[in-house]
């Protein structure tokens, strides 16, 4: 409907002289913007609004709430869960995150060699990326399947275990597990994001250096991994924000068991608020996720202008 | 001009240099080096969809039999699992509702994030920076915040349960993704041929789809390809506004209509998960460079 009308305004005063209000660029960019802005106010800005008035009230599914201040804040400090749910988000996070960034950068180097058949070593290897994450973690549940997983089957046919291991079931194991499969479908992402970066560095820079005598380390600790930076940043900031707020691995593949040692606090959010109905207690957990993802942000854009300054790139 | 057409040479002008430096290499280093991990990671990420695969084509009994059968083959390999999901389940359905979903919500997106981008890319009014900026910060929020207030307006707008739920509920995340990807590539097409139309007295609306949007359609097939993957993989919120059975999508029915109690239909689950994953990639086969130039795309600027 907006654009039916834009049509018609900014057909018709054409003929009209001088500067028009239509022409006036705010007015036309405005009217542009029209569509994207009414939907982003209503459905991103104002649930963020309301999330956290949510938050300092005590509704319920099918019950308006009533404001009740800080309560649901003191409930959650005084929870051991919550607490156990943003520790094991940070493990999550950090070792996920920090694996990924390694094997990627790894995958990305290799990739970025000469290969024969690399444009289909590039597409196939990004797969795991694009299938639906619940599809692949349902794949990932019967690999780590207690009794028949496949894993499990091939370590004790060579004779590296003895009886099944019980991936889901253990509390260490259960975290490495979900861990395993978040870096499994992350370093795609990383990888070829990276690669993307990888290919804009000049081979020259790397011949002269070979010229002076650099080893491969040498090379690729001062002219890739510097050149690399500021994509580097932006890269993980995504990977760690997704990381952080994931939901779907875990409520396939664990559901926050075993003992809640995988509850992330975007699944005990979940938990609470829609099976268990308190959407004003959940609501708070999923607040008290935004001032971690703001420091991941701004320790990025931070650590960004730091490297530019100190590539001597202006502002 | 088109994505695909800048990556290409770009590829090629470093494939070519950088034999320049590789004959230094001999070939066992190349073995040990490149060849080895490349073929471990290769094998690692693409198991999964093998095993996936295998289970879905076995019968109930070579499944949890290793001794007998071999693993990594069916003996008898049957698509009564297939058969099972097609007409003994709402698959079919979900299946139906997850493109229409997909298919609405990209729509949407697409036509909202393109007169976004124009906006501030091209028309450039007074504040056009901050909206860019504010537009990339709405990428960062995450659904998983999201969800809860949106539940509480979804069942108060009195679309919860439905399929507008999803298709309203989905643009928060790709209006500012594909606004962002259009916006560089709006950049990268010249200005002077804008300027040419408007000395020759076009309107903003005939400059956009007389002249923009033709020359953009590499990247409307990136936005809309990647988009379109985005919202069929969403899991949170079709899980959270969709209860009954014949409105859910394929990950959420999947997971939550083939698990009962503690019956696993591993095959059926493997079918599912596997004809749900077809569709986002036969169409990244198809447009690979593409969704690769959007999805690096949009981390570069």
């Amino acid at each position: 409907m907006a654009q039916a009308a834009l049509q018609e305004n900014i057909a018709t005063p054409q003929a009209a002289q001088g500067p028009s209000l239509l022409q006036s660029r705010g007015m036309v960019g405005f009217l542009f913007m029209l569509p994207a802005l009414v939907f982003l106010l209503v459905f991103l800005t104002y649930p963020l609004g309301l999330g956290v008035w949510l938050g300092f009230t005590d509704t319920r599914i099918g019950r308006d709430g009533v404001w009740i201040g800080l309560e649901n804040y003191q409930l959650l400090w005084d929870d051991s869960l919550f607490w156990l749910s943003v520790f094991n988000t940070l493990l999550y996070t950090i070792a996920a995150s920090i694996l990924k960034f390694a094997l990627g950068l790894w995958l990305a180097l290799i990739l970025n060699e000469h290969l024969p058949f690399k444009a289909l070593f590039r597409a196939i290897l990004l797969l795991p990326w694009v299938v639906p994450t619940v599809l692949s973690a349902i794949a990932f549940w019967w690999i780590y399947d207690s009794q028949f997983s496949v894993i499990s089957w091939a370590l004790l046919r060579l004779g590296v275990i003895d009886t099944p291991i019980n991936f889901l079931g253990d509390v260490e194991n259960a975290r490495a597990s979900v861990i395993a499969a978040n870096v499994w479908r992350g370093i795609p992402f990383v990888a070829i994001t990276l690669l993307a970066g990888l290919q804009t560095i000049s081979p020259s820079l790397h011949e002269a250096a070979t010229l002076d005598g650099a080893t491969g380390w040498q090379r690729f600790r001062y002219i890739t991994l510097p050149m690399l930076s500021p994509l580097i940043a932006v890269v993980m900031t995504f990977s760690v924000l997704f990381t952080f707020t994931d939901f779907q691995l875990i409520y396939v593949l664990t559901r926050g068991g075993p003992l809640n040692a995988t509850h992330l606090m975007a699944t005990l959010s979940f938990q609470r608020a829609i099976p268990g109905g308190q959407l004003g207690e959940g609501a708070a957990i999923a607040v008290a996720m935004i001032p971690f993802l703001l420091a991941a942000i701004l320790f990025s854009y931070f650590g960004l202008q730091r490297r530019k300054w100190q590539q001597g790139g202006g502002d | 001009m088109g994505v695909v057409t800048n990556a290409v040479p770009r590829n090629t002008a470093t494939a070519d240099e950088s034999v320049g430096m590789s004959y230094l290499d001999r070939l066992p280093r190349r073995l040990v080096v490149v060849y080895l991990p490349l073929a471990v990671f290769t094998f690692v990420l693409l198991f999964p969809f093998y095993w996936m695969t295998i289970t879905a084509l076995k019968p109930n009994h070579e499944m949890t039999d290793f001794n007998n059968y071999s693993p990594f083959w069916p003996t008898s390999p049957t698509l009564e699992h297939i058969r099972y999901l097609l007409f003994e389940t709402s698959y079919p359905g979900w299946l139906w509702n997850t493109m229409l979903v997909a298919i609405g919500s990209t729509i949407l997106s697409l036509a909202a994030s393109v007169f976004a981008a124009y906006a501030i890319e091209r028309i450039r009014f007074s504040g056009s920076r901050y909206v860019g900026l504010s537009i990339f910060l709405a990428y960062l929020v995450p659904p998983s915040i999201l969800f809860i207030p949106l539940a509480v307006m979804t069942f108060k707008f009195g679309i919860y349960d439905s399929k507008l739920a999803l298709i309203f509920t989905y643009p928060t995340f790709l209006i500012p993704f594909c606004t962002w990807l259009l916006m560089g590539y709006f950049r990268s097409i010249p200005f002077e041929l804008e300027e040419c139309a408007l000395v020759d007295g076009a309107t903003r609306w005939q400059i956009l789809t007389r002249i923009l949007l033709p020359l953009s359609v590499p990247g409307l097939i990136s936005a809309g390809i990647f988009a379109f993957t985005l919202s069929w993989n969403e899991f949170i919120y079709a899980l959270t506004f969709i209860q009954s059975s014949e409105n859910k999508t394929v990950p959420v029915g999947v997971l939550t209509e083939l698990v009962r109690g503690d019956v696993y239909e591993w095959g059926a689950l493997m079918a599912g998960a596997l004809l749900g994953s077809l569709p986002v990639v036969l169409l990244y086969s198809f447009f690979v460079d593409y969704y690769v130039s959007s999805m690096t795309g949009a981390v570069k600027e």
